[in-house]
C-alpha cells in the first residue's frame, strides 16, 4: 500500500507531496484529490478510480507497452511489475460524484449533468464457503445488516455457495438495501469480514481467504469427501482395528461393514441399523436434518442416527468408531451386554485414523470471486468500433486482468469476468454511492493488435515514463499467486 | 524532472483527458481536424505547470477574498478572485470557490488562442467552460441518475445566448459545502462565475440549526481547508416536505438575487429529490424528452 510518494509526518497528520498542493492529511482522511489518504500514518493511494464499465468507454489508461519488441505473454515485459488500473487516474471526474457531467451524447444531448452520485454497475460476488454445516436452504435470502443482499445457491463439493449483489439488490430494492449491498460487496471484495445471516439458517462471517465462522464457531476443515467416500478411502486403515465405522454426513453417511469397500475387505456384518434412507449398500441419505452439528447434520449425539443393533448378528464387546466427514467429531463405542453402544476412550490407533481424516481435509476457507460485466457500455460506447475489443478479448488477443490478477472471462456476449479477490492488491475496490462498485480492469494486448483495434498509438507510453511520474505503487509480489 | 500531467485521448478518439494532482479535465473540440489537433496541443501545453502556478499562491487563494483589491499575480488566480469578489462583501468566500471553473476557462482560452473551433468544452469535474461559434448550440441535460428513466430537464445554450459556463456544487462534491443542497447547477457567462455562484447558492440552501443535519468543522476533516473551522455539512437526515421547500426557497432567493445582479443566467437547485429552477427560459420538463427517448429506444 505504500506509495513511492514521500510524506512527512506532522503530529498525526501527514503531508502529501504527490502534487504541489501538498495537502496535510489527517489519519483516516484523504487529500484534496481524494486519491491519497493517511492510513495509520502512511500515505496510500486509495483510488481505484477506474470504473469497470467506464474503463474502456471513458479511456482508462490502458496497460502501457514497450515501444519495441513483441509480447511475451506477460502483462508487461518486466516480470516484477504489473501495471494495474488501480489508481490509474480517474478517467472521469467521478470523485465529484453528486453532480457530474457525462460528456457523451445521450438522446441528442451533448452533455448531461448528473445530480445524484456516481455510476451504475452490474456486479456481484460469488462466495464459496468450505463447510458441511448447514447454512440455510437453497434460494434462502442472505442478509447483511438485515437487508437482503443475495441468496444461497446450489451447493458444491464440500462447500456452501452464496450469490450476492447483482443489479437487483444494488438498485432494485430500497435505498438502504442498495447501500448495504454495495458495502457488503466492497468489504467482501476487499477481503474484509462481513457477517451474513441466512433466512431460516445460520449466521456466517465471511472473509475471503479466511475460515468461515458459522454461528460463532470458526470452521477448520473442509471434508475430504462425503461419508461414503471417506469409508472408501480409509477402510483399509480401519480393518482389524475396529468392527464398525460410521462416517456421519448430512449428504451420504457411510457404514463400513455394509459398504462395498468393507465387503471387499471381508469385514463381517455387525448388525448395525441405520436411520435414514438407504441409497446403495452402506450409503445412507438423510440420516438427520441438516445443521451445524456432526458432519453438517443437526445432531450432537451421533448415536441418534442408529437404530438398535440386530441381536442375531451383533454381539457384546463389538467396537464402533463414529466420525464426521472432517474428523472434527469422533467417538468410540463398545456394545454392552444389552447391545447398547457405550462410549469409551478411543484407542490410539483409531485416534490416528481420525487425525488422518483431519489431515486430509484441507483448511476450510471462504473464497470470494468478484464478478462484473464490462459489456453493456462497450456496445453502447463511444469508441469507433467497440465490439472489436470484445472480439479481441474473446479471441484471446487481449488479455483481461483485474488489479493485475488473472480473470476468467465468461464465454458469450460482453466482457463478463470473475476474479479471485485475494489475488488483488489491498483496497482494490471502491464504490460510488449510486450505489455501484468500482473495480480495476486492465486490457493487455500486443501493440500491433492495439493498432489494428484502432488504438491511440500517439498516446502509448513506455513503462519507464510511468516511473518518473509518481504513479507506481509497489505491490508485494506473491510467488505463484499472480500469473 | 518536471512533473508532467497525464494527457490521453479517450478511446472515442475525440475527447482529451488531462489529469494532474486534484485536477481532471475532459476536453472536446469540434472543427477541422488540424484545428482540433492544434487546440489539444495547446491545451496540454497550457495545462503543464498550471497546477504549480496555482500552488505558488495557494496560501493567498485560501484566504477570504478582498472584495475591492486583488494582490494575486497568476492569471488563473486573478480570475478566481474576480469570480468570487462580487460575493466577498457580504459573505465569507475564498478564491478557491472558483478554482475549477477558472482552470476550465484557462484551458479553453488556450485552445481558442491557437485554433478556429466551431464548438468546444472543457469539463473540470463538472465545472464546464463552453465555446460556441455562430449558429452552434449546446444541449445540457440534468439527469437524476445514469440508469434512471431519462433526463429530468434539459436546456439548450445557443451561440447567441450569453451562457459560456456551467457549474455544479453541492454537499456530495469533493469540496465541502456549508449548505445542504444535493446539487446546484448554475449557468453563467463564464465557467469561473458559474463555479463561484454555484458555491454561493448551494451554501444558501440550508436549514440552520436543524437537528437532522450533521455538521463538522472543515479543518477537522482537512487541516488546510480554506473554510477553516466553519461548519460543513456531512450528512442530511430525513426532512419533511415543508423543510425541503424552506431550504430550497432560501437557495432560490439567493439565486434570484444573483440573477438580478447579472451574475448568473440561471440555476437549478436540487434537494432530496425536489428540484427548483430559477431563471432559465428554455428549461423544459423532462417528461417530453423522456418520452422521446422512449420512442428512440423502441425504434432501436
Amino acid at each position: 500500500m505504500v506509495t513511492d510518494t514521500t510524506s512527512a509526518a506532522i503530529g498525526d497528520k501527514i503531508r502529501c507531496d504527490a502534487c504541489p498542493v501538498m495537502c496535510y492529511i489527517k489519519p483516516g482522511a484523504a487529500g484534496a484529490c481524494d486519491r491519497y489518504a493517511n492510513h495509520d500514518g502512511q500515505l496510500v493511494r486509495v483510488d481505484p478510480h477506474v470504473v469497470l464499465e467506464r474503463t474502456v468507454s471513458h479511456g482508462g489508461r490502458l496497460v502501457p507497452f514497450q515501444a519495441g519488441g513483441d509480447w511475451d505473454g506477460k502483462i508487461v515485459h518486466e516480470p516484477s511489475i504489473v501495471v494495474t488500473a488501480i489508481g490509474a487516474g480517474t478517467t472521469y471526474p467521478d470523485y465529484k460524484p453528486a453532480p457530474f457531467i457525462v460528456s457523451s451524447e445521450i438522446d441528442g444531448v451533448d452533455m448531461v449533468t448528473v445530480v445524484t452520485e456516481g455510476i451504475f454497475s452490474y456486479c456481484g460476488v460469488k462466495v464459496k464457503i468450505d463447510t458441511d454445516r448447514y447454512l440455510g436452504p437453497e434460494t434462502a435470502t442472505v442478509r447483511a445488516q438485515g437487508e437482503a443482499v443475495g441468496h444461497v445457491t446450489t451447493g458444491e463439493y464440500g462447500s456452501q455457495m452464496l450469490s450476492l449483489g447483482g443489479v437487483h439488490h444494488l438498485t432494485g430494492g430500497s435505498k438502504k438495501e442498495g447501500r448495504v449491498t454495495c458495502d457488503a460487496l466492497m468489504d467482501l471484495s476487499n477481503c474484509k469480514p462481513v457477517e451474513l445471516s441466512i433466512d431460516g439458517g445460520a449466521t456466517v462471517v465471511v472473509r475471503a481467504g479466511h475460515p468461515p465462522v458459522v454461528n460463532g464457531v470458526a470452521e477448520e476443515r473442509m471434508r475430504v469427501g462425503c461419508g461414503s467416500a471417506t469409508i472408501g478411502m480409509f477402510a483399509k486403515q480401519w480393518r482389524g482395528k475396529v468392527d464398525e465405522v460410521v462416517v456421519v454426513d448430512d449428504h451420504i453417511t457411510g457404514v463400513l461393514s455394509e459398504h462395498q469397500a468393507g465387503k471387499l475387505l471381508d469385514i463381517p456384518d455387525t448388525g448395525i441399523k441405520m436411520r435414514g434412507r438407504r441409497s446403495t449398500p452402506g450409503r445412507y441419505f438423510q440420516v438427520a436434518e441438516p445443521g451445524t452439528g456432526w458432519g453438517g447434520t443437526r445432531i450432537s449425539d451421533p448415536l441418534s442416527v442408529l437404530g438398535p443393533f440386530d441381536p442375531k448378528t451383533a454381539r457384546p464387546g463389538m467396537t464402533m468408531l463414529m466420525v464426521s466427514t472432517t474428523g472434527e467429531h469422533a467417538a468410540y463405542y463398545e456394545l454392552d451386554a444389552a447391545l447398547r453402544p457405550i462410549e469409551k476412550q478411543m484407542p490410539p490407533d483409531l485416534k490416528l485414523s481420525v487425525e488422518r481424516i483431519q489431515e486430509n481435509c484441507e483448511p476450510a476457507l471462504c473464497t470470494v470471486l468478484f464478478m462484473g460485466g464490462a459489456g453493456g457500455s462497450l456496445r453502447a460506447g463511444v469508441t469507433d468500433n467497440p465490439v472489436r475489443l470484445t472480439r479481441s478479448v474473446k479471441d484471446a488477443l487481449t488479455r483481461v486482468t483485474s488489479g493485475g490478477a488473472p480473470v476468467y472471462v465468461w464465454p458469450g456476449g460482453g466482457i463478463t469476468f470473475m476474479v479471485d479477490v485475494t489475488q488483488m492488491p489491498a483496497g482494490a475496490f471502491g464504490y460510488v454511492p449510486t450505489p455501484a462498485l468500482v473495480a480495476p480492469i486492465e486490457f493487455t494486448l500486443k501493440l500491433s493488435d492495439y493498432a489494428a483495434l484502432g488504438g491511440h498509438m500517439d498516446f502509448v507510453r513506455p513503462l519507464a515514463s510511468l516511473r518518473d511520474s509518481a504513479e507506481i505503487r509497489p505491490m508485494p509480489y506473491i510467488p505463484g499467486r499472480r500469473a | 524532472m518536471k512533473r508532467l500531467p497525464q494527457a490521453a485521448l479517450l478511446p472515442d478518439g475525440k475527447r482529451l483527458h488531462l489529469h494532474d494532482g486534484p485536477i481532471d479535465l475532459i476536453v472536446e473540440a469540434k472543427g477541422k481536424e488540424a484545428e482540433i489537433h492544434a487546440a489539444y496541443q495547446a491545451a496540454v501545453r497550457r495545462f503543464t505547470g498550471l497546477l504549480d502556478e496555482l500552488c505558488e499562491e495557494l496560501e493567498e487563494l485560501r484566504h477570504a477574498a478582498d472584495p475591492a483589491r486583488c494582490a494575486l499575480k497568476g492569471v488563473v488566480a486573478r480570475r478566481m478572485h474576480a469570480a468570487v469578489a462580487p460575493f466577498a462583501a457580504d459573505c465569507f468566500v475564498t478564491p478557491m470557490a472558483a478554482v475549477a471553473g477558472s482552470v476550465a476557462e484557462e484551458i479553453l482560452g488556450a485552445m481558442l488562442g491557437v485554433a478556429q473551433l466551431t464548438r468546444a468544452y472543457v469539463n473540470n469535474g463538472g465545472d464546464i467552460a463552453l465555446h460556441l461559434a455562430d449558429g452552434e448550440q449546446f444541449t445540457v441535460g440534468l439527469m437524476d441518475r445514469p440508469d434512471g428513466d431519462g433526463l429530468l430537464r434539459t436546456t439548450i445554450a445557443h451561440a447567441d445566448d450569453p451562457i459560456r459556463g456551467i457549474a455544479t456544487s453541492g454537499r456530495h462534491g469533493r469540496s465541502f459545502s456549508l449548505g445542504i443542497a444535493d446539487a446546484v447547477t448554475v449557468l453563467a457567462r463564464t465557467a469561473s462565475q458559474a463555479d463561484a455562484a454555484a458555491t454561493i447558492i448551494a451554501n444558501a440552501v440550508d436549514l440552520p440549526g436543524h437537528p437532522a443535519i450533521v455538521r463538522c468543522p472543515a479543518n477537522a476533516l482537512q487541516p488546510d481547508s480554506d473554510l477553516g473551522a466553519r461548519l460543513v455539512t456531512r450528512d442530511v437526515g430525513e426532512l419533511c416536505a415543508s423543510e425541503i421547500e424552506d431550504a430550497l426557497d432560501a437557495g432560490s432567493r439567493r439565486a434570484r438575487q444573483l440573477l438580478a445582479a447579472g451574475l448568473i443566467e440561471g440555476a437549478a437547485l436540487r434537494l432530496h429529490g425536489e428540484t427548483v429552477v430559477v431563471g432559465t427560459t428554455e428549461t423544459r420538463q423532462s417528461r417530453q424528452l423522456h418520452n422521446r427517448a422512449l420512442e428512440h429506444a423502441m425504434h432501436a
